[in-house]
């Protein structure tokens, strides 16, 4: 035990609210959120609005009910990792088993409410999320394969799926194509932070692909999920569920990509494939990556809602 | 936390475990207001959606 987990068992009352709220990890909330919203937004018929902020607090705090198991589940690596070693349970101010239950309570709260609220096709679905995201990606791949990602990815591209299920009470092709650019967009996105903090992961044990298979391959990993995002995010206009103007910023932003891609892919390397740039490219890269997907699913949304 | 343990702070340590107590005892009433709400307003759009 910890000097600062022994301190904490010695004063097991020490969270401030702000603890509970780190728990649920808010950053990713965001995305999350943002992307779930354009899924409700782009699906065909009418939601209550009542009914629709209701499910983008679910699709929020479903998101957020996951991340708070993960940091129970993650807590060991967590105290390691110099990037998370002062979230709210490594650091002592709330305990493991405090963690669990409120992440299990939001879990089953948020599901319950989803499907009171709009259908249980949504609220079966938000389940699924919760569930690959805590036991295929948390517990069974992030320690074992450096593929946790690509597959684990999937976790968080079911939030346009929730949104459009929660307005239609289905799940067609169109929502399947925006999980797929989620779906591929993650590994670039992801792989472009692990390029410059892999040395975290490796402390961990972690199987980051820098970590098992080298810079090299993973700036190639890259580039080659990339090339795929870019002409995958012209599909919504290609089975015309999208206009021009859609497919216009979807190539305008796939270039882009590809340009950071390409920068990392080339970027100045010793023999071991060690960036002599301080990982320049793949910060800059892991960036717009964050942009990229924010503006391409606006994108969507204002042509389906102003364009028609 | 136990009675023993709460007496046995300081006064500076009593009122930081008071503020943290006050904090989340407000919080969680704000959660059950919130929650109250939400299943008000669910049930009066569910029930306008026949």
């Amino acid at each position: 035990m910890s000097d600062t987990t022994a301190a904490a068992a010695a004063q097991p009352d020490i969270s401030e609210v702000a603890d509970w709220i780190a728990l649920l990890k808010p950053r990713v909330i965001s995305l999350v959120v943002l992307t779930g919203i354009c899924g409700l937004l782009v699906a065909p018929g009418h939601l209550h609005p009542t009914l629709a902020v209701a499910a983008v607090l679910c699709i929020a705090l479903g998101a957020g009910a996951a991340g708070a198991i993960n940091m129970w589940y993650d807590r060991d690596i967590d105290a390691v990792m110099r990037r998370t070693q002062r979230r709210p349970i490594p650091a002592g101010r709330i305990t493991p088993g405090g963690a669990l239950s409120y992440g299990v309570g939001l879990a089953v709260a948020s599901v319950a409410i989803m499907g009171l609220a709009t259908n249980w096709v949504a609220a079966g679905v938000l389940a699924l999320s919760i569930a690959f995201y805590v036991v295929v990606y948390t517990i069974w791949l992030k320690r074992r394969t450096p593929q946790n990602i690509v597959i684990g990815g999937a976790a968080g591209a079911f939030p346009p799926v929730i949104g459009w299920a929660a307005v239609t009470g289905n799940v067609t092709l169109e929502p399947v194509l925006l999980f797929a650019i989620i779906f591929f967009w993650t590994p670039p996105h992801f792989w472009a932070l692990s390029l410059y903090a892999h040395a975290d992961y490796a402390k961990a044990g972690v199987p980051m692909l820098p970590v098992t298979h080298g810079a090299r391959e993973t700036r190639k990993q890259v580039l080659i999920y990339t090339i795929l995002l870019a002409p995958l995010a012209l599909l919504p206009w290609a089975f015309g569920f999208s206009g021009l103007a859609y497919a216009g910023v979807a190539a305008v932003l796939g270039a882009g990509f590809l340009y950071h891609a390409l920068r990392v892919w080339r970027d100045r390397q010793d023999e071991t494939g060690r960036s002599l740039t301080n990982d320049a490219p793949a910060r800059q890269a892991f960036r717009y990556s964050l942009g990229y997907l924010a503006l391409l699913f606006l994108a969507l949304v204002a042509d389906k809602l102003l364009l028609g | 936390m136990t009675a023993m343990e709460i007496t046995s702070m300081t006064p500076e340590q009593r009122a930081a475990f008071d503020r943290r107590r006050r904090q989340k005892n407000w919080a969680i009433l704000a959660v059950l207001v919130a929650l109250v709400v939400l299943f008000f307003f669910i049930s009066t759009a569910r029930v306008l959606r026949g």
